[in-house]
């Protein structure tokens, strides 16, 4: 017997009980669905928070007060006091650190922005100009505010989009004047949508000088964030020591801050969600092995419902190997079918989560593959040993058989 | 040849035979209780011949078809098939030889329920690697000779009883075999189809066929040339008939079986 005649008669008694091989291969649907989804998902997140991370600008190196054993975890600061870094670290980072480019400081806030009778709670940004070349932002409309008004602590603004929304009912703000507490702020540019940026949302916040912010809001004059940014990714190292040696020289120790660079921080996220990636596949790859169990169970029930078939076929002149080919292309043939209907369902479904959580889709060629082979290695395993088991009986004791 | 063989009488006669069997034992182990339901069997059958094996229920005849067709092997005692030992064949060459040399007729005939008549007989051309239009063709001329022609898409559910029985003995007939055993082929059967059946079974016989067939009918196997008996699983009596029964028989059927030898010869030849 041929393989072509093989995969005839196998698809005959697939098809003879449409029922049980359906039940069956839904098994294999359902698991190998699981996995391409849940998998997709997992790098889905992995995508969007790498993006997340790049968009915070490029060659970036980022100094914060406090220490922190773990790169990447929120706990800037939890370690030593917040008010190390004022504009004269920004100054020193600008003046001695050759290798760095733009330099700006960050101080970022909760608070009640008012328009009018309209009041919304958003984040204030205090910086300096170079912030958009640093963070890679632009203005949409308007202009941003000078080093004239960080000179003067001008009272002056930028707004993001979602703020343009919520406030102004998305009439044109600039010219208008907002109050942060007792201080009045006259909108002079709008930022250019960006959505969320590292720990930021871009769109959802206001942007002032930091002098502004320091003194007539926050009264402070400490700055919280300082950014650096390297002239090039070859330069991110030696900008790493630079700023390190400059701090430590000004602040005596360089216990009082910590230099992290973008890469660090993608590392660490990513590590979080390839954990996160593997949990999934790992909780979906069980309902695979049910899948996978399921087939063995029917094929099991098959071998012994048609013991009385293979002594039939034995006595007619089939070979043990041509017992064994019928069996073991069945379950292939279940459980590769039903491999490929859940490849296609996952995909699908994956698509559909992935616009659901507003993430893109992310179906690798691995997380399709790794299920198909997996299906199929479960369609081999679990059919040999019933398939070996009904090719090796006596024809007469298989026909006996009730 | 006279009745009551002794354990030596089978390797007597130098001829070419088909069929030999010496002190054939077969003992049923049901729990501790030990069943022999063959003690010492030898026979000898030729090419050509055509013999009926009676004998009364449990006497062990069904038991010793199997072992003639190689589904079963004995607990001791040796069977030849042309002069080779069928306990030194390997899983191929057994299953070469029920495929090629061997028509099975089953006492329960023993049909897939979810093929139909067609497909049903086609079955050993599948594991003898025949095309399938040529497949189709044989398995249409073995059931035309069984007067099944116009049943071809039947299932077996469709069918009745002796209509199963007739499938079953198209089936055992399509591929030519040497030898035809056919386990109470009309015992399901009316006195005038059972006649039919013997009279598909004389023309196979006629055209070289040996045939080995178990009844419980006097009358059934007055159609065969030679009479074996058992009773608890040995050999009583063996008697070559003198005038036996000749079956009325189209001369359509001796086409037809002959159809099959060469519509088999071709398919040998092609493959
Ligand atoms: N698988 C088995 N296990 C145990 N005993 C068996 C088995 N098969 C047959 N026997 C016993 O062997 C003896 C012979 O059985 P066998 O089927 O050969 O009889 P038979 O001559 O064909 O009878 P019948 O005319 O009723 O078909 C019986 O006593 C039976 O009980
Ligand atoms: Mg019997």
């Amino acid at each position: 017997m041929n393989l072509l005649e093989g995969v005839r008669t196998a698809l005959s008694s697939i098809t003879s009980n449409k029922m049980r091989s359906g039940l069956t291969m839904l098994g294999v649907i359902i698991g190998v669905a699981a996995v391409v989804i849940m998998v997709a998902i997992g790098e889905g997140a992995n995508l969007q928070v790498s993006s997340q991370i790049e968009r915070l600008g490029s060659n970036l190196l980022i100094v914060m007060p406090g220490r922190t054993r773990e790169p990447g975890a929120r706990t800037m600061g939890a370690f030593g006091s917040m008010d190390v870094l004022t504009m004269d670290e920004v100054q020193a980072i600008r003046d001695e650190c050759p290798s760095v480019g733009a330099v700006a400081p960050e101080i970022s806030r909760g608070t009640t922005v008012r328009y009018g009778s309209s009041s919304i709670q958003t984040q204030v940004v205090a910086t300096t100009p170079e912030y958009l070349s640093v963070r890679a932002f632009t203005v949409a409309s308007g202009s941003f505010f000078t080093e004239q008004d960080v000179l003067s602590a001008a009272k002056v603004a930028v707004v993001g989009q979602g703020v343009i929304d919520e406030l102004f009912s998305g009439a044109d703000p600039i010219g208008q004047e907002l109050k942060v507490g007792q201080v009045r702020l006259r909108v002079v540019g709008v930022m250019g949508s960006k959505g969320q940026s590292g720990m930021t949302n871009v769109d959802d916040a206001i942007y002032v000088p930091i002098t502004t912010a320091q003194k007539r809001i926050l009264g402070t004059k400490y700055v919280r964030t300082i950014y650096a940014q390297a002239h090039d990714a070859k330069s991110m190292d030696a900008a790493n020591d630079e700023i390190v040696s400059a701090l430590a020289a000004r602040l005596g120790s360089t216990d009082a801050f910590y230099v992290r660079n973008q890469a660090d921080v993608l590392g660490a996220a990513q590590d979080v969600t390839r954990v996160f990636t593997l949990l999934l596949a790992g909780i979906a790859s069980v309902s695979l092995l049910v899948g996978g169990i399921g087939v063995m169970n029917i094929m099991l029930v098959s071998v012994t419902e048609r013991t009385r078939e293979i002594g039939l076929r034995k006595a007619l002149g089939a070979r043990t190997v041509d017992i064994l080919m019928q069996f073991l292309i069945e379950s292939v043939v279940l459980s590769v079918v039903g491999g490929v209907i859940g490849i296609i369902v996952g995909s699908a479904g994956s698509r559909i989560a992935a616009r659901v959580a507003g993430w893109p889709a992310a179906v690798s060629l691995g997380a399709v593959l790794l299920p198909f082979c997996f299906s199929l290695a479960v369609g081999l395993f679990f059919g040999i040993y019933p398939a070996s088991r009904a090719g090796r009986l006596n024809p007469v004791e298989a026909l006996r058989y009730e | 040849m006279g009745a009551g063989p002794g354990p030596d009488s089978a390797v007597v006669r130098g001829e070419s035979s088909v069929i030999e069997v010496d002190r054939l034992r077969k003992i049923y182990r049901v729990g501790s209780i030990e069943v022999a339901a063959l003690r010492g069997v030898s026979l000898r059958i030729d090419e050509g011949e055509f013999v009926a094996i009676m004998g009364p229920s449990g006497s062990g005849k069904t038991t010793f078809m199997n072992i003639l067709g190689c589904l079963d092997q004995p607990t001791e005692g040796s069977y030849s098939l042309d002069e080779v030992l069928v306990s030194e064949m390997d899983d191929t060459e057994l299953a070469r030889v029920r495929n090629r040399r061997i028509g099975f007729v089953f006492q329960t005939y023993n049909l897939l329920p979810r093929l139909n008549a067609a497909a049903n007989v086609e079955l050993p051309l599948i594991y003898r690697g025949v095309p399938r239009r040529t497949r189709r063709l044989l398995a249409v001329r073995a059931l035309e000779a069984v007067g099944l022609k116009d049943r071809l898409h039947h299932k077996p559910s469709e069918l009745s009883g002796g209509q199963q029985q007739r499938v079953a003995i198209a089936r055992s007939l399509v591929t030519h075999p040497q030898i035809v055993l056919a386990d109470e082929p009309t015992g399901n059967l009316d006195t005038k189809s059972g006649v039919e059946i013997m009279a598909i079974f004389q023309a196979l016989n006629d055209s070289g066929i040996t045939v080995v067939l178990v009844t419980h009918n006097a009358d059934i196997a007055q159609y065969a040339k030679r009479i074996v008996r058992f009773r608890d699983g040995l050999i009583v009596a063996d008697e070559t008939l003198s005038s036996r029964t000749i079956a009325e028989r189209d001369e359509s059927l001796d086409a037809l079986i002959a159809g099959l030898t060469e519509g088999t010869a071709e398919e040998v030849k092609a493959g």
